[in-house]
């Protein structure tokens, strides 16, 4: 078995006392969620924290709550399984429900959190490796080295956003809460993302994610999230699409939403998803018209890379078809897109 | 009683009480609970802990090592390099080309280069990174065609035919003719991509150097008696003075079935530093430790008559070998050997080259060398069938090799359920009416094959039993079995326990197994070449039927009967028509066990307790035990090669197997699997069945999923059950294990094997399946979407006639 390095472990009961410590440990300092993340990135030498900070004690980052004006709380403890289950999360936001519902497989949802999978470390073929085999390959641009091995002569990193629930989130227009030493702030998910696979989040050392906050959604609200991935279990996406469809009187789309993940370094929107959707009608030719163009459009503007492990034509192929599919799960009340 | 006598196929006392029943496996309980012993659980005082220093390159010459550092380390008891282990091994006599750590150059990314022993993992890892080794890397081979057109350097150096492992040029009858006059022929190339074990227990060896002299190793192996020689080879050790013990072991599959670098390192460790030594290997570490499944590069040319009768085969193969030779000699005969049933060829011919690459060795997994060819040919059959519009089933009935018969090349066959085995699958499947008959993207396919059922081939040639089994019976009651059997999780203790009390007239408990241990048990050759059931069930009843008569003659003698008239029944004895009248245990006390009635006890009849029984032949006979052993009959072709694939007996399997093709995401689903699989005697039908689904999902896994493979570089592409994908229970088909029992009469009470077999089909028999459901042939594994993909839009514009670019799913 990989070992793990050696590390103090450290488990604050408190929100402010967590803070605290991470402000007294600064960068020498990792924060631990549920752990399925950050352990075998340990194992992996990707990671060599001097003090490793578990909020699991933390009873202030649990729960799943509604304010008074329809926002759903999402403590950033909240167990993925949880996620995937809650009635409101299923509710509200199903394309979230449906994405969680899909991370990893049954032990690991029931040990990960939403707020780990939010803040999941970018992935590369050539940097989730062992620490033997990445000095073999002479490391990467992401750790230790200074070469892309995906990208020939590539100076930026292009490791893949690969959480599930961050796409469904962009969706719903979530917004995440964070506290530091400097106090409390706000920031909308969609502007939380830096285009580098290094460090794809805007995290300052010692931040901690507290909740999500997703906005109340109109009465007819549908989302759906679509995942392609060889297993029906465990592996991380090869592609993701989370879509949202907001409907209106007479079935006609009001508002639409299409963000595609597990291709680069941040989620990516397709920007004319909401105007090609609005005002067409479910299930008239109008709307097929619709996604089928937008199945076009996204596979005109994303483009995959070697840096997830599996056949990069055939995720490209995948676009079209899961954004189609995502869409028409949508319509129809139902999903996730996956093949088991 | 000898090691070749037959034993027949009927139950010893009249009946079977044990054998055809679902019983629970010896170590069934222990295993689910967690009680189970494994290597990785052994811990004794003082151990050391060892780590693997390994190359990151794929070819290269070891310049200097420098472990100066590294011994300075606090913690750090011993560094060990290839000058300590110079030795070469092999699990193959004529190929001894490993050393345990590299001596003078590395030929994998993941070779070991030097080894060391601390207090504990974490202090022998960070010794590992002081160890400074001064490369000067050479070209890296990476592709077998490459190995095979230049080799300056050469792999392995001083050899006469450069980078070839082998090559096997073998021809019976006159192919070129037969194919010439032919009616149709059909041409192509198929791929086998390369897959591994993923055993979930991963390699483990203790080490233990005793005061007396005696080295001790405990090893997740299935071949403690080849490790025992190797041991004595490497280490300059008496074998008399080393003790090889296998503990429980958790999944084999051929990955642990040649001696590896990390049982010599522990015992060289503690021979070194006089405390015991453990090494567990990483994941990574088994990725790179492979010996799985060889790529094969095959070209196939089958000939038939146009009522489909098969006139003759014609087959060139390419094997990657990886760095070493492993079983490769066998692989390469393998390949060509083991396809000579279970249809009749007219000729055959096959060329098989194996080559060596910079990559981690092949060796045998289940179904060693047969399976690649395997799914090459019934692809082609069924391509046959498909050209003459005869239906796959049919064909394949129009060709039956039958039972009782001889090959092309020579193996003799004897029993053979394969006729039977079809007939299950299509009743099954109602293949009838739904073979070329379902919606479009969805559809059957059906593929056959033949497998070795024990080898006639000792890998060390020499005169003396393959398997040998001794008996221990107490006046307790208790028979102890002692065998040097491997159990792998393929059951053979259990079988070992069911056959004595079958034999000797026990209850289960009764008997128990010892295995495994070179101090306590006569020799078996190991888990290998489905060999254990066969030739142990063998000699488990030889043993049994030399000490049975004994104690039946002291009982009978006791009661002044004759023998005749003794019967052993669970555990009881009693004496059968019309005794005299009288109170049971007038004689010697009848108490029988709790829970256990005597039979017909109420009616008077004389009876005691095995153990009475026993304690009578004991007094009579002094201390009662017995030995026993099997040894295969002459068997084979008379021609250099002619014993390789040659058996006591073989097994047959069909498949049925239903797909659906999802045809915009080129993704196969795997529906259902039926198999029907010719194991002789089902001794214990769940076990049986048990390993009919795990070889049939292990096939569909090797069809779909797993790859295994280097990258661009050499390094291995994803050294992890997260990269290198075995399905999930989600991913897994619905599989119909439907067991043909065709009694051997050669097998013990009739059985043949049933671990390997039952794999080969299911591969070839998802190809044909989306040919019925697609119209796409795919010759190239693994099938992946994007190939499917590919192969459809070929047919699309075949179909609109214009010309279809080369592709990997080759579509005609």
């Amino acid at each position: 078995m990989l070992r793990l390095p050696r590390f103090e472990l450290r488990q604050p009961t408190s929100l402010g006392e967590a803070v605290t410590l991470l402000r007294e440990e600064g960068a020498g300092a990792m924060v631990m969620a549920g752990g399925t993340d950050l352990l075998p990135n340990m194992k992996h030498e990707l990671f060599t924290p001097r003090v490793v900070v578990s909020l699991g004690r933390v009873p202030e980052l649990r729960g799943i709550t509604r304010d008074p004006d329809g926002t759903l709380v999402v403590g950033a403890m909240a167990r993925i399984a949880e996620i995937a289950s809650s009635e409101s999360v299923r509710k509200q936001a199903p394309a979230l429900a449906q994405a969680a519902g899909l991370v990893a497989g049954p032990q690991l949802r029931r040990a990960g959190t939403i707020g780990g999978n939010v803040l999941l470390d970018t992935r590369c073929q050539y940097y989730n490796q062992s620490y033997f085999w990445r000095s073999a390959l002479g490391f990467c641009l992401k750790k230790d080295g200074v070469v892309c091995h995906v990208v020939a002569g590539g100076s930026r990193c292009v490791a893949a956003a690969s959480a599930d629930c961050a796409p469904a989130l962009m969706t719903l227009g979530a917004v995440l809460e964070i506290v530091g030493a400097n106090g409390h702030r706000t920031v909308a998910i969609d502007e939380f993302w830096l285009g580098d696979g290094i460090v794809n989040r805007r995290l300052a050392v010692g931040e901690i994610l507290v909740a999500i906050r997703i906005p109340p959604t109109p009465p007819g609200h549908r989302g759906a999230y679509g995942k392609l991935r060889e297993r029906g279990s465990i592996d991380f996406p090869l592609l993701g699409v989370a879509c949202r469809l907001d409907v209106g009187d007479g079935d006609r789309v009001e508002h639409g939403d299409l963000v595609l993940t597990a291709l680069a370094a941040r989620p990516k929107r397709i920007p004319q998803a909401a105007s090609r959707l609005v005002s067409t009608r479910l299930g008239t030719e109008e709307f097929r018209a619709a996604i089928d163009e937008l199945g076009a459009l996204a596979h005109r503007q994303c483009h995959t890379l070697a840096n997830v492990p599996g056949d990069q034509e055939w995720r490209r192929e995948m676009i079209p078809v899961y954004v189609r599919r995502t869409l028409q799960a949508a319509a129809a009340g139902n999903g996730p897109v996956h093949h088991v | 009683m000898a090691s070749r006598d037959i034993h027949g196929i009927d139950a010893p006392w009249g009946a079977f009480r044990h054998v055809g029943r679902d019983l629970r496996k010896v170590d069934g309980l222990a295993k689910a609970t967690g009680a189970a012993m494994y290597t990785d659980d052994i811990a004794l005082p003082g151990m050391l802990h060892a780590k693997t220093l390994r190359s990151p390159h794929a070819h290269a010459r070891i310049r200097s090592i420098d472990a100066a550092d590294a011994l300075r380390l606090a913690g750090v008891h011993a560094v060990i390099t290839g000058e300590h282990l110079p030795v070469t091994y092999g699990i193959l006599p004529w190929t001894q080309d490993e050393t345990a750590l590299a001596v003078g150059k590395v030929r994998f990314v993941g070779e070991p280069v030097a080894a060391v022993a601390a207090v504990d993992e974490d202090a022998a890892n960070a010794a590992l990174k002081l160890i400074r080794v001064e490369y000067e890397p050479l070209h890296a081979y990476l592709d077998p065609f490459e190995s095979l057109a230049r080799h300056d350097p050469p792999i392995h150096e001083g050899r006469k035919d450069g980078n070839v492992s082998k090559h096997v040029h073998l021809a019976f009858g006159d192919v070129d003719a037969a194919l010439a006059e032919a009616d149709v022929v059909i041409e192509d190339d198929y791929v086998f991509h390369g897959t591994t074990h993923a055993a979930i227990e991963p390699h483990c060896a203790v080490g233990h150097y005793g005061a007396d002299g005696v080295l001790t190793v405990w090893s997740s192996t299935q071949i403690t008696h080849y490790v025992h020689r190797a041991l004595a080879r490497v280490l300059d050790v008496p074998a008399h003075r080393i003790r090889v013990i296998q503990p429980c072991l958790g999944g084999a599959f051929g990955g642990k079935s040649d001696p590896f670098s990390l049982e010599f390192v522990v015992a060289k460790l503690a021979m070194t530093t006089g405390r015991p030594v453990k090494m567990l290997y990483t994941r990574e570490e088994v990725f790179y430790t492979h010996r799985g499944r060889h790529p094969m590069h095959m070209r196939y040319r089958t000939g038939a008559t146009r009522e489909g009768r098969l006139v003759g085969v014609d087959a060139t193969i390419v094997i990657d070998g990886g760095a070493y030779s492993s079983y490769g000699l066998v692989t390469t005969y393998y390949a060509g050997q083991l396809l000579t049933g279970p249809y009749a060829f007219a000729t055959y011919r096959f060329d098989s080259t194996r080559a060596f690459t910079n990559k981690p060795p092949c060796g045998p997994k289940r179904g060693h060398g047969s399976v690649q060819p395997r799914f090459a040919f019934e692809v082609q059959l069924d391509e046959l069938a498909s050209t003459l519009e005869i239906d796959p089933i049919e064909i394949r009935r129009r060709n039956l090799l039958g039972e009782h018969t001889t090959t092309v090349n020579g193996q003799r066959i004897t029993s053979n359920g394969f006729a039977r085995c079809l007939d299950v699958v299509e009743h099954a499947s109602n293949w009838k009416t739904r073979h070329g008959q379902l919606p479009f993207g969805r559809g059957m396919g059906v593929a056959g094959s033949m497998y070795i059922s024990g080898t006639n081939y000792p890998i060390y040639p020499n005169p003396m039993p393959q398997a040998a089994v001794q008996l221990k019976i107490d006046r307790s009651g208790l028979v102890t079995v002692f065998t040097g059997a491997n159990d792998i999780g393929q059951g053979s203790n259990s079988i070992a326990q069911y056959l004595v009390a079958e034999e000797l007239g026990l209850a289960l408990d009764q008997v128990r197994v010892v295995s495994a241990d070179t101090d306590l048990c006569p020799v078996d050759l190991g888990a290998y070449s489905s060999r254990e059931t066969f030739m142990v069930g063998n000699a488990l009843i030889d043993a049994c039927r030399k000490v049975r008569p004994l104690v039946v003659r002291a009982v009978a003698d006791h009661w002044q009967v004759d023998p005749s008239r003794v019967r052993f029944v669970d555990g009881v004895v009693v004496e059968l028509d019309d005794p005299p009248l009288q109170p049971a245990g007038v004689a010697v006390g009848g108490e029988a066990r709790p829970g256990a009635s005597p039979p017909d006890a109420a009616a008077g009849r004389r009876w005691m307790t095995a153990a009475e029984a026993f304690q009578l032949a004991e007094a009579r006979f002094d201390t009662l035990g017995a030995t026993g052993a099997y040894n295969t009959p002459t068997l084979g072709g008379d021609y250099r090669g002619g014993t390789i694939g040659a058996a006591p007996a073989y097994s047959f399997t069909a498949h049925v197997v239903e797909v659906s093709v999802d045809v915009e995401t080129g993704r196969i689903t795997c529906e259902k699997v039926w198999i029907a699989h010719d194991c002789g005697r089902a001794l214990n039908p769940m076990l049986v069945a048990g390993q009919m689904e795990g070889s049939a999902y292990m096939g569909v896994a090797e069809a779909l999923m797993e790859a295994h493979g280097v990258n661009r570089f050499g390094l291995h592409a994803g050294p992890s059950l997260l990269d290198y994908r075995i399905p999930t229970t989600v991913d897994t088909p619905e599989l119909a294990a439907l067991i043909v029992e065709s009694l051997d009469p050669e097998g013990p009470y009739g059985a043949k094997e049933a671990g390997e077999g039952p794999l080969h089909p299911a591969i070839p028999a998802i190809s044909n399946a989306v040919f019925d459901a697609v119209g796409i042939r795919l010759k190239h594994l693994p099938f992946t979407p994007g190939k499917v993909l590919a192969a459809l839009r070929a047919r699309k514009d075949a179909a609109a006639g214009t010309p279809a670019p080369a592709l990997a799913g080759g579509a005609r």
